[in-house]
C-alpha cells in the first residue's frame, strides 16, 4: 500500500516524455475550430468502433496513460454518448454498425464533432472492396476532423486535438 | 432576517463554489500518485460551463421524472448544504431543521435518483439504481447512529448547536473515544454516499462496476451539469459535516470581518484536505467487490454503535 505513494514519489511525474508529433500538414478548416470553439478547455470523447482491428482502440487507450495523459488537455473519455461532445470513429463502418453508428450520431448532444480516427475510417483502409464493409464513416455521418494513420501514434492524436481546440487567431 | 438571508447567500455561494475545485483536487491528488500531471484545479469549472452551454438530448421513452429530477436532486443537497456549517458556526438554515432533516433531505435526492435511473429503461440505469439502493440502505442507520452518537456527548440534534460548542470549548467532552468512532463510522458513510474508491469508482468506464454513474448514464447537457455539480456539493456537504463536527478549528463563532476571513480560510483548507485524504485512498485502495460493500457498510454501523455504547458505559 505505502509502496505504492514511495514509487509515485520517487519517479515523479512522468506525463510529456514521449516524441513530439510535427503540426498537421493540412491545417484545420476555421469552421470547424469554430464549432470547437466551445469545447477549447473541456472535451468528452465517446469512442466508437465500427469494424476497426482495435489498433486505433490501443492508441486511444494509450492516451489515457501517464506518459500521455489526455486529462491534462481537459479530455476526458465518456461511457455514453450522450456525455460526449466528440465521436471518435475508427474502423471501415461495418454493415452491421451501420445502425449503431448513426443511432449514436442522433444520441449526441448539440454542438458535436465526429472525428475519423485511422485511414480505415477515412477511406477504408484495407478493407476496402471487402463484402462485410458499407464505406467511410463520412458516408453515414457528416466528419468534421480526419487523423490519418494506420494506426495513428498518440502523439498524433493528442497534437490533433489540441490544434483542433486551439483558438483561431 | 435581513441577516438570515444574507448569511444563505454567503453559505450558498461558498458552497457552490467550492464544490467543483474539491472534485478537481481529489483528481489531482489520484493524477500525481498516478505519475500523470492530471487536469488543472479549475478543469470541472470548465466542465460544467461546457455543459451548460449544450443542447441536452432526452429519451422520448421518459416521463416527467427524468427532467425534474436534476432539479430535485441540485436543490435538496443545496438545501442541505444549508444545514450544516461551513465557514460560520450559525448555520443559516438553522430554524429549519436539524442533523435528523439533513440526512433525509440527502435521501431524498438520491431517491429521485434512482427512480430517473429506471425511467429511461436502459439496462445499466436499472442495475445502478438497485445498487444504490443497497448502499443508500445501507449506510442510512450507520449515519444516523453516528449522528446520535455525537448528538448525545454535545445534547443537542442541531449541527449548529453542535459546533458551536465545540468551537467554543464549552462542555469539553472528557473522554474522545464515541466522537472517534462516530468519526471513522462517518467518514465510511461520506464514501459510500459521495461514490468514491472502495465503494464506487466516480473515473470508471465499465458499465457493468458503476452505481452512481450508472444513474446518469442517460444524462446530458444542462441536467447532466446540475447533477455533477449536485454530486460535487454532496461531496462538499459531508467534508464540511466531517471537517466541523469534529475539528471545528478557525470556524466564525461571531459575524466580525476578521472571524469570517478566518474562518472561511479555515474551511477551505480543512475541505481541501479531507479531499486530498480521499484522493490518497482512491489510490492506495481498490474497489471492493459490490457484495463486500455491505461487510464495509456494516463496520461503519457497527464502529457508530460502538460509539453509542461507549457514551453510555463511559458516563456512568
Amino acid at each position: 500500500m505505502f509502496r505504492i505513494i514511495k514509487k509515485s514519489l520517487k519517479i515523479g511525474v512522468v506525463t510529456g516524455r514521449y516524441p513530439r508529433a510535427e503540426t498537421p500538414a493540412i491545417p484545420i478548416g476555421a469552421e470547424v475550430k469554430e464549432k470547437a470553439g466551445l469545447f477549447k478547455r473541456s472535451l468528452t470523447i465517446r469512442e466508437v468502433d465500427t469494424g476497426s482491428c482495435n489498433a486505433c482502440e490501443m492508441e486511444m487507450n494509450a492516451l489515457l496513460n501517464p506518459v500521455y495523459d489526455a486529462e491534462r488537455c481537459g479530455i476526458h473519455i465518456s461511457a455514453s454518448p450522450r456525455h460526449a461532445d466528440a465521436l471518435v470513429v475508427t474502423g471501415p463502418v461495418a454493415i452491421n454498425m451501420e445502425r449503431a453508428l448513426k443511432d449514436v450520431y442522433k444520441q449526441t448532444p448539440d454542438p458535436k464533432i465526429v472525428i475519423a480516427l485511422g485511414d480505415c475510417a477515412i477511406n477504408c483502409g484495407l478493407f476496402k472492396g471487402s463484402y462485410a464493409v458499407t464505406g467511410p464513416v463520412d458516408r453515414h455521418i457528416p466528419v468534421d476532423l480526419r487523423i490519418s494513420g494506420c494506426p495513428p501514434r498518440p502523439a498524433e492524436i493528442l497534437e490533433m486535438l489540441t490544434e483542433l481546440r486551439k483558438p483561431t487567431v | 432576517m435581513l441577516l438570515t438571508i444574507a448569511l444563505i447567500a454567503a453559505q450558498t455561494t461558498v458552497l457552490l463554489a467550492v464544490s467543483p475545485f474539491l472534485v478537481g483536487l481529489i483528481r489531482k491528488v489520484k493524477a500525481r500518485l498516478q505519475l500523470r500531471r492530471g487536469a488543472s484545479l479549475i478543469q470541472p469549472y470548465a466542465d460544467l460551463i461546457k455543459l451548460f452551454r449544450k443542447q441536452p438530448v432526452i429519451s422520448t421513452t421518459t416521463s416527467w421524472i427524468f427532467t425534474a429530477t436534476p432539479y430535485i436532486v441540485f436543490a435538496s443537497i443545496l438545501t442541505a448544504g444549508l444545514l450544516v456549517p461551513t465557514f460560520i458556526s450559525q448555520t443559516p438554515m438553522n430554524f429549519a431543521g436539524n442533523i435528523i432533516v439533513l440526512v433525509y433531505l440527502l435521501a431524498l435526492g438520491t431517491f429521485f435518483l434512482m427512480l430517473a435511473g429506471l425511467d429511461a429503461g436502459s439496462a445499466f440505469g436499472g442495475m445502478g439504481s438497485s445498487r444504490e439502493a443497497i448502499v443508500a440502505s445501507l449506510t442510512e442507520p450507520a449515519m444516523i447512529l453516528a449522528i446520535f452518537a455525537i448528538a448525545l456527548t454535545n445534547g443537542s440534534t442541531n449541527v449548529s448547536t453542535i459546533v458551536h460548542k465545540t468551537a467554543l470549548m464549552e462542555d469539553i467532552v472528557t473522554d474522545p473515544s464515541p466522537h472517534l468512532m462516530a468519526l471513522a463510522a462517518l467518514f465510511i458513510v461520506a464514501l459510500a454516499e459521495t461514490g468514491r474508491v472502495p465503494v464506487d469508482n466516480p473515473a470508471t468506464h465499465l458499465e457493468l462496476t458503476m452505481i452512481h454513474e450508472a444513474m446518469v448514464l442517460e444524462y446530458s447537457g444542462r441536467y447532466l451539469a446540475l447533477l455533477e455539480w449536485a454530486a460535487g456539493l454532496k461531496l462538499a456537504v459531508f467534508l464540511s459535516l466531517i471537517a466541523n463536527v469534529f475539528a471545528p478549528w478557525g470556524i466564525a463563532t461571531t459575524i466580525t470581518p476578521a472571524a469570517i476571513g478566518i474562518g472561511l480560510l479555515a474551511y477551505v483548507v480543512k475541505t481541501a484536505a479531507l479531499a486530498a485524504f480521499i484522493g490518497v485512498i482512491e489510490c492506495m485502495f481498490a474497489k471492493l467487490r459490490l457484495f463486500r460493500v455491505t461487510d464495509l457498510l456494516g463496520v461503519a454501523f457497527i464502529l457508530a454503535l460502538l460509539g453509542l455504547l461507549f457514551f453510555y458505559t463511559l458516563r456512568s
